[in-house]
């Protein structure tokens, strides 16, 4: 069976229309499954994380981060997307 | 997916400073050694840039791939007193440059290895290569110098010491027009680490592999979170417990990023060393994680028993999170690099007889401490022998590296700029050592056993 390799991506900034359709729409483009998504609102503050699938993703983990840094800088948000091991060492023995 | 580790991590990168602070490769030179000093010159020059050709892109790559900023990419060399003993007729300053060429060439930020290991005496090299060193240290940019003058098996070699008194003071004349910048440059160590990552100190020890990855983890800015939002009202056991399970996070990372990067550069991993190394970036600091367990200001009495408790706990939390630890690991304390401590250095609260207790009990020694200008060199040999005394006694790695401010007195500033930061100038006793510096000799390796 093929690995899969997978990433995380986080939205962190201001509440408004559009932020998962835009996103989900730039990660469709580049063949990017998504996973799992959870999303909240922390005092006013929109939150959400994504586990995202980029086993035949068409472009790299870090040129789909500089791809997102782009759309984050248009629509003032902080757009992080980080390899699933960082977490996976960080926080599991 | 639990969303409030990734969020834990992300809010550690964006708010806390976390970071890699170096991926340093080390490469030895045993192989360049060639009685014809220019041909062993360019041996060198050319192995460190096949070797090292793809570590910066490699460390960028990594750092874009995980989304961690990895700060320095750096390399050690086998210190040049071993090469250069094989051509006396040459002076060691020509490798110096060929270090700093090659080192620009490869686009790494700092070259550490200009060394010479003289704890028990001098073999040929070490002589020339030590009266070299403010030469070369003002005549390159990118390379590093240290001496390794004591060890807890062999004792304090106190030629050496005398020696490298005369030494700093003449390395930071020799740069007084760049704010004495070259002896921030140049280490004085006793129990010299032989994979320690992190500059100024670093060189690729003759005990190593032909080539070798070591990576330095930093975060005082995560500690001293940690201890804000989570410490309040909680004893030193339940503090120690909060650095321990954050040293590990950290070093994991570490040891993420040092496995790629071997994995890479087809280059064996060494260690992590898993370091908590301040920058003058404000937050990210040792002094304000002293100062967060409860000290008014870093310096009051405590300090040392808090910085023990530091430096401990990020050891066990590190040693468990990786396969392999080395280098210093520990807790750093270099006063211009980091925010907490200029601070109380300039309000007096931070004294260097406070500093040289810390040492005790810090990963390392008396590290970027600026001295008057008109500190003689009996005196700084006289700091270097009681920094050398009390790791040699310890068991530990101690170490100088203080500026001569040249031209300056006590309560003036001198600023480096970049990481090595800024900082007032400490007083120092004036009182004279110089007979004692005069003896020389040696002083003898202490009793192992009888420990009280």
């Amino acid at each position: 069976m093929e690995k899969t390799e997978k990433a995380v991506i986080t939205v962190i900034g201001k509440d408004m229309v559009g932020i998962l359709a835009k996103v989900t729409a730039l990660c469709a483009e580049k063949d990017v499954n998504v996973l799992e998504v959870t999303q909240s609102i922390l005092q006013e503050l929109f939150v959400m994380v994504m586990l995202v699938d980029i086993t035949r993703a068409t472009v790299r983990v870090a040129d789909l981060g500089d791809i997102l840094d782009e759309l984050g800088e248009k629509m003032d948000l902080k757009i992080h997307v980080m390899h699933e091991d960082i977490f996976n060492s960080m926080h599991k023995i | 997916m639990n969303t409030s580790e990734i969020l834990e991590t992300i809010n550690m990168i964006d708010n806390e400073d976390l970071d890699v602070r170096t991926i340093t490769m080390g490469i030895s030179l045993l192989d360049c050694i060639n009685p014809d000093g220019e041909k062993a010159a360019g041996a060198i020059y050319d192995k460190i840039c096949r070797y090292a050709e793809n570590l910066v892109k490699t460390g960028e790559d990594i750092s874009r791939q995980y989304g961690i900023p990895i700060i320095n990419k750096r390399i050690s060399v086998t210190p040049i007193a071993m090469v250069a003993g094989a051509c006396p007729a040459m002076s060691p300053v020509r490798f110096a440059k060929a270090l700093d060429k090659a080192a620009r060439n490869v686009g790494v930020n700092f070259i550490g290895g200009y060394s010479a290991l003289v704890h028990k005496g001098f073999g040929p090299g070490d002589y020339a290569l030590i009266e070299s060193i403010p030469e070369a240290l003002s005549e390159t940019e990118l390379v590093c110098s240290s001496v390794n003058v004591g060890s807890t098996k062999a004792g304090i070699n106190m030629d050496a010491v005398k020696k490298m008194g005369r030494v700093v003071k003449e390395t930071a004349e020799r740069t007084a027009d760049r704010e004495c910048i070259g002896a921030a440059k140049l280490v004085v160590f006793c129990n010299a680490p032989e994979d320690n990552p992190f500059m100024a100190g670093a060189f690729h020890g003759p005990g190593e592999p032909d080539c070798v990855i070591n990576v330095g983890v930093s975060g005082p800015g995560v500690v001293r979170a940690v201890i804000k939002k989570e410490g309040a009202g909680k004893d030193l056991t339940q503090i120690a417990e909060l650095i321990k399970r954050t040293a590990f996070k950290i070093t994991r990372m570490g040891q993420l990023v040092a496995r790629e990067a071997s994995r890479r550069l087809c280059v064996p991993f060494g260690i992590v060393d898993l370091s908590l190394a301040p920058t003058p970036a404000i937050g990210d600091s040792v002094a304000y994680i002293l100062e967060g367990m409860g000290l008014e200001q870093c310096g009051a009495h405590g300090t040392t028993a808090a910085l023990a408790l530091l430096n401990d706990a990020v050891k066990k939390g590190g040693v468990m999170a990786s396969s392999s630890v080395g280098g210093l690991s520990g807790a750093f304390i270099p006063v211009t690099e980091d925010a907490g401590m200029i601070e109380a250095a300039r309000s007096g609260c931070l004294t260097l007889q406070k500093l040289e207790a810390m040492t005790a009990v810090c990963s390392v020694g008396l590290d970027m401490i600026c001295i008057p200008g008109d500190t003689t060199p009996e005196v700084i040999s006289g700091i270097i022998a009681d920094e050398a005394a009390i790791g040699m006694v310890n068991s530990k790695t101690t170490a100088v590296r203080v500026i001569p401010a040249v031209g300056k007195k006590a309560g003036e500033e001198l600023d480096f700029g970049g990481l090595l930061g800024m900082g007032p100038i400490m007083a120092v006793n004036k009182a004279s050592p110089r007979e004692f510096i005069q003896r020389g000799g040696r002083i003898p390796a202490p009793l192992q056993s009888l420990k009280n």
